[in-house]
């Protein structure tokens, strides 16, 4: 027996090994390359989206640091890039801004506890039944607030600023038509920042909106108190930055699956990005989630196993560490261009002519999605509000049944179209006429299905009122789980059954 | 005649107009063996992900891109295997028509004119200019 069992735990070992080698070496060079692109192209928008969240640049560059390499052991997408992203940031802004950064952290943690919860529930898995309409409006709302949070830093700037913007966006768009090797923005941040530090330009700089420093994340535990109060405070943010992260990493995991023609285990992505906001949390990092864009950069530089997302990572925080002095002399309206490139690419550009082609309710959804997440700054609002209301829209859809009357030898027949539940009795019940007197009267059920005890209750009531006025009533064509719930709750007599 | 043959398709009209030329080619040789490619572009998945409730529709949406060429086969009563690639769609055809020894390669052209191109890229250029075997241009 024993000697079977350690057989059996070998294989079992063996299996993990060799997974481990195809998860983490099988693509070596393509996976180290790409993981450098990637922390390229991450260190601005993880400073940007501290500046959005209203918190030091650290803040976002350690949180990019941890969650990138944690995601890269525990996450459930190999090849997939997490770090700080724009969506959590703008969750943040309010609880920054009253309660400070301290709170943020308490709150990153408890975000990364709920996570947890949700992978173990499998909560995860219901993210799909988050329809495509409310999908598309959270990405367009993303895209309009972070564009939105751009503003401020070139309005009312010198001239100078608008055209360092104009300069960067030129740079963004139109180098990589010739340099492929060199990521644009890079090039774009390399050549403005040294253009200002020669010219001597006055511009606002990084640093003017937080230092950086130049070593590793310590441990600490967030400085709030331990009380209800606390986490009556933290706990809303905390539940809308789950959601939202979760929402964002099942969609980025998507379609990650989609461009390497493979399958991701989803809940132990959300176990896993739970784990990496937990230990961000502790490190002085804000809560973060999957990037779509970046995670698109890595696939397409090559990158595909966990080795890549671990070297993003890394190389982020060597590269701050080495070039700190530097990061903080980047002249912002670089940075804004920078971000009106990502926010042009988050932009679902042909939600347009969806607008157009979808469904009336569904194109609502989508636009109701957006306006409430421009109106509130708060995307959980809107995806809440969106998923009610397609949910309405479809329940709505569902509901409508079709009655139609015909008179056949003297009887009077109702053939019923459609599902008979909670929301169309009311239809069922008004479509008859109970004012006839002593007739056979006929009812059938053969397009129909019965699904709840209002739907029952409603054919009792229905014939109830038509025996009032002696008429007989019979049903038909009821399908046989449609049969046994109204034999079940029915209170008269199974005779009229048929 | 050839015997290795590769078709390019993005179930585009023109793609169709490639696909009816491959077909003319085939008939000439029984031995003749097809393969169909069909790239997934890594540019449009976020799209495609967005707007797809599901993997399967998304899977059933593409399939049916290609079935006017497969039909347009199954006609002639030739016989065709269908890949699907991943990647940007030029370099992903140059690499897998390299690692496999074709005789040669159908492909559509869109047509655009010089500026589109600077924008766009043209597919059939890239892939005329980096294969190693005769290329069919279809207009």
């Amino acid at each position: 027996m024993l000697s079977i069992e350690r057989i059996k735990l070998n294989e079992v070992y063996k299996e993990l090994l060799e997974r481990m080698k195809k998860e983490w070496f099988s693509n070596v060079r393509a996976d180290i390359l790409a993981g450098a692109v990637v922390a390229l192209a991450l260190i601005p928008e993880a400073i940007a989206f501290s500046i959005i969240a209203g918190v030091d640049p650290m803040v976002g560059l350690y949180a990019s640091f941890i969650i990138a390499v944690t995601i890269s052991f525990v996450g459930g997408r190999p090849g997939m890039i997490s770090a700080a992203t724009g969506a959590m940031a703008l969750l943040m802004v309010p609880l920054v801004k009253d309660h400070g950064l301290d709170y943020l952290l308490a709150a990153t943690i408890l975000t990364g506890i709920i996570q947890i919860l949700f992978g173990v529930f499998k909560i995860a898995k219901l993210m799909k039944f988050i329809p495509r309409a409310v999908m598309i409006g959270f990405v367009n709302s993303l895209a309009i607030l972070v564009f939105m949070a751009q503003v401020p830093h070139i309005l009312g700037e010198s001239m100078v600023t608008y055209l360092f913007v104009a300069i960067t966006l030129v740079i963004v768009y139109v180098l990589p038509r010739f340099v492929k090797t060199i990521p644009a923005p890079l090039i774009a941040i390399i050549a403005l920042t040294a253009v200002t530090l020669y010219a001597g330009i006055d511009m606002k700089v990084v640093g003017d909106l937080g230092g950086i420093t130049r070593s590793l994340p310590d441990f600490f535990i967030p400085n709030v108190p331990f009380n209800l109060e606390t986490l009556a405070i933290i706990f809303p943010y905390s539940i809308a930055l789950a959601i939202v992260g979760l929402m964002e990493s099942l969609l980025t995991a998507s379609i990650v699956d989609d461009m390497t023609g493979t399958d991701s285990n989803k809940n132990k992505e959300s176990k896993g990005q739970g784990m990496a906001n937990i230990i961000t949390g502790f490190f002085g990092g804000m809560a973060g989630c999957a990037m779509i864009g970046q995670s698109v950069i890595n696939v397409k530089s090559g990158g595909r196993g966990r080795l890549s997302t671990f070297v993003a990572g890394l190389f982020l925080i060597l590269l701050i560490i080495i070039f700190g002095d530097l990061v903080v002399q980047i002249p912002m309206p670089v940075l804004v261009g920078i971000m009106i490139m990502v926010c042009i690419g988050t932009f679902d550009w042909s939600s347009f002519t969806y607008l157009r082609k979808a469904p009336r309710t569904d194109a609502f959804v989508m636009l109701a999605t957006v306006i409430i997440v421009v109106a509130t700054h708060d995307l959980s609002k809107g995806v809440i509000a969106g998923v009610i209301l397609s949910t309405i829209f479809f329940v709505a859809k569902i509901a409508k049944i079709n009655i139609t009357e015909k008179v056949i030898n003297n009887n009077i027949h109702f053939d019923i179209e459609g599902q008979l539940f909670f929301a169309s009795v009311e239809d069922f019940i008004d479509a008859f006429d109970f004012t006839v007197i002593e007739k056979n009267i006929v009812i059938n059920f053969s397009e129909s299905h019965i699904w709840d005890d209002s739907a029952v209750g409603a054919i009792d009531k229905v014939i109830m009122k038509y025996r009032e006025n002696n008429n007989t009533v019979m049903i038909e064509g009821l399908d046989s789980t449609s049969k046994k719930l109204v034999e079940k709750l029915t209170i008269y007599q199974h005779s009229n059954i048929i | 005649m050839y015997e290795k043959l590769l078709l390019a398709v993005d179930g585009s009209e023109n793609s169709l107009r490639a696909a009816n030329e491959a077909v003319k080619i085939a008939s000439l040789n029984h031995q003749c063996q097809i393969e169909i490619v069909y790239v997934v572009d890594y540019s449009k998945s976020k799209n495609d992900i967005l707007h797809a409730q599901g993997k399967e529709e998304l899977e059933f949406s593409r399939r049916k891109k290609l079935t006017p060429v497969e039909e347009l086969f199954l006609s002639k009563n030739i016989t065709y295997k269908v890949s699907i690639l991943r990647g940007e769609p030029g370099p992903t055809i140059i690499t897998h028509v390299n690692a496999n020894d074709y005789d040669l390669v159908v492909i559509g052209s869109r047509g655009l004119n010089s500026l589109q191109e600077m924008v766009l890229g043209s597919v059939s250029h890239k892939v005329v200019k980096r294969v190693n075997c005769p290329v069919l241009i279809v207009k």
